[in-house]
């Protein structure tokens, strides 16, 4: 059972998002590892663990100047190996290009049975890579998991739903998003962040996957950005330290919106 | 070429049209041109009132049977698309909207542009109108080269008004065979019991955050205010991450939208993932402990306070009222 996982390399959340003159992401500064494949991580260290035979888990990620940081955090999770693509032409690219990117990178990968992407990126959110990722490779798509099994060639999974969860199961090879909490991430031990740093990562240009540079990037778009402002602020209002007695004041304000 | 064809993708809550459907058939009527719904589910003649009320004049109904209906349904608009060119597919940014709308951008090979909060008609073009950096941005994207332009909106972007049209006329269409792609099924469905109003529904929506402390406060604090005010409870990513409450009722970016006439935050910092789904709230009251909480940037009424001190005092002067 050989199981890739899409991790995204992002600027790190902590720090205040800018866009750059450009209008993208500003991306200047270290990426690290999205905490939301975080989960996707740790969910196909234990699948892997649980499956008979060999197998491994593959880290799948495209990103910037090369950038490994956040890949040596998920391979000293555990993870074998992994595929990074890099290259300036895929600057500007929109969530269809990226999801061509990972699709051939899969490939690339070679012998996956199951990937497990999150449902969307802390910094991007389009929420849309998983499922184009899957119809690129004519695999079922299995979205919004918030519980994964795998048992005889076949992938079951708890999907989120508006009002509970359905069931939803399919034959392998097939994509997985799963949503944010489904498994408690490990914390890379010291031994596993030595051995990251000598785990292959095979890094690969838009070329090496035979991608055309005018599908991809700001070519492969086909969207423009035509104004960025400033959203109406919403105002605070009053503000008061509870002195024991602040809960009159909050049932006089229920009672001027009439909902007491 | 102009805008005149608009297809939105419907969904259904039970026997009628989603909210978030009737949302963007009330925006599209102001948009203009021909509006037409396609829904991939079972039942689709019990919407052809709903949806004709609000505008649609036909809706392409198909029924996927039991496998998930995005994929399936991506491979059937594909095939409508190609026979009555629509230049504009709407989707709600809902589980399934987003499945197909994802599906069909890769079918088609067409961009599709997400986390929509508006939408205007420039010309030949389709301008969508994002809230970045938890809604304090505001970014215009229009589309360039071929339609149909494919453009995703959170629910609760625009208010749903009936136009008081007639049923709209049901097109019964076949699943298009979307091969191994489409074959994931749905074995059960569960639905979570739900006391009072819907919490995308509800006048008055108490949230609780990690200030609550623990799962066993969820109860007393949270869900009795909220019964107490006859609306809905909510709760942050944190707690529902941490296991205390279900998913369902997650407020927030990867959660629901809310817009109630009186939004309350117990022990929530304001993250701005969790600002995105509550802050178009008429009203907002929050008790936080830490005053410096960004939460109190936004509130109406701000309490800095215990949550445990605070909101039991704040019950029983309310049950005493009643
Ligand atoms: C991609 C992505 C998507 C996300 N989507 C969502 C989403 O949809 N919804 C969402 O909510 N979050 C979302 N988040 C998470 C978000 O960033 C925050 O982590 C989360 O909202 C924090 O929840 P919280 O306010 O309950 O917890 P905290 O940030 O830990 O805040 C707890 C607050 O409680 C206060 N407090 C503590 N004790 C008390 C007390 N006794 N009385 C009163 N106050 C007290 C503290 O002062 C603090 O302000 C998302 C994050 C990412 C990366
Ligand atoms: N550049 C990327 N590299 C690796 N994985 C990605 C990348 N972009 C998106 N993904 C995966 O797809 C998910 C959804 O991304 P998004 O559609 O941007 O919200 C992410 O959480 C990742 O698992």
């Amino acid at each position: 059972m050989n199981i890739a996982v899409c991790v995204k390399q992002i600027p790190d959340p902590v720090v205040p998002g800018k866009l750059a003159a450009d209008h993208t992401l500003d991306r200047a500064g270290d990426a690290i590892l999205d905490d939301s494949d975080a989960y996707g991580v740790e969910m196909a260290l234990q699948l892997v663990d649980k499956a008979e035979g060999d197998g491994e888990v593959i880290l799948i990620s495209m990103a910037p100047d090369g950038a490994v940081k956040g890949l040596r955090t998920a391979l000293a999770m555990g993870a074998a190996r992994a595929v990074l693509v890099s290259d300036d032409a895929l600057a500007g690219s929109d969530s269809l290009s990226t999801a061509k990117v990972l699709a051939k990178a899969v490939d690339r990968a070679g012998g996956v049975d199951l990937l497990l992407t999150a449902t969307e990126s802390t910094d991007g959110y389009t929420g849309t890579v998983p499922a184009q990722i899957a119809e690129l490779l004519g695999w079922p798509a299995l979205t919004f998991a918030k519980h994964v099994e795998l048992a005889d060639g076949k992938v079951t999974i708890q999907r989120q739903t508006e009002d509970g969860y359905d069931i939803v199961e399919a034959s392998l090879p097939a994509v997985v998003s799963v949503t944010a909490g489904v498994v408690e991430p490990r914390y890379p031990s010291f031994k596993g962040i030595m051995a990251a740093k000598n785990k292959p990562v095979d890094a690969v240009t838009a070329g090496d996957l035979g991608l055309d540079a005018g599908a991809v990037g700001w070519a492969g778009a086909r969207q423009k950005i035509v104004s960025v402002g400033a959203a109406p602020a919403r105002e605070a209002g009053e503000k008061i330290e509870d002195d024991g007695e602040s809960f009159n004041r909050v049932v006089a304000f229920l009672e001027q919106l009439k909902v007491v | 070429m102009a805008i005149s064809k608009i297809w939105v993708y419907a969904e259904a809550d039970g026997d009628s049209p989603a909210t978030s459907t009737l949302e963007l058939l009330t925006k599209a009527r102001e948009l203009g041109g021909t509006l037409e719904a396609v829904y991939v589910g079972a039942n689709g003649s019990a919407l052809a009132a709903g949806l004709g009320d609000h505008g649609a004049t036909k809706v392409f109904a198909v029924d996927p049977g039991d496998v998930l209906p995005g994929v399936v349904g991506a491979a059937t608009l594909a095939t409508l698309i190609g026979e009555h060119a629509p230049d504009v597919v709407l989707f709600a940014q809902s589980y399934q909207g987003r499945d197909a709308s994802a599906a069909l951008s890769a079918k088609l090979d067409r961009p599709v542009l997400t986390n929509g909060t508006d939408l205007r008609v420039d010309g030949d073009n389709l301008v969508v109108g994002t809230a970045i950096f938890g809604g304090n941005t505001l970014v215009d994207t229009e589309f360039e080269g071929d339609g149909p332009y494919l453009a995703v909106i959170r629910p609760k972007s625009f208010a749903a008004e009936p136009a008081g049209g007639g049923a709209a006329e049901v097109v019964s269409v076949p699943a298009a065979d979307a091969g191994r792609a489409g074959e994931a099924k749905v074995l059960s469905t569960f639905v979570e019991e739900r006391e009072g109003p819907k919490l995308e529904e509800a006048v008055v929506v108490v949230s609780g955050g990690r200030g609550i402390g623990s799962a066993e406060a969820f109860g007393p604090l949270v869900d009795e205010l909220a019964k107490l005010l006859g609306g809905a409870s909510g709760a942050s990513r944190a707690i529902v991450d941490a296991g205390w409450v279900p998913y369902s009722k997650q407020v927030g970016q990867t959660g629901k939208v809310v817009k109630p006439k009186l939004y309350i935050a117990l022990g929530i910092s304001g993250a701005t993932q969790h600002m995105v789904g509550m802050k178009g709230s008429d009203n907002i009251i929050a008790v936080n402990k830490d005053g410096e909480a960004p939460i109190f940037g936004i509130a109406d009424l701000g309490i800095v306070g215990d949550v445990h001190k605070v909101v039991p005092q704040l019950i029983e002067a309310i049950k005493a009222k009643q």
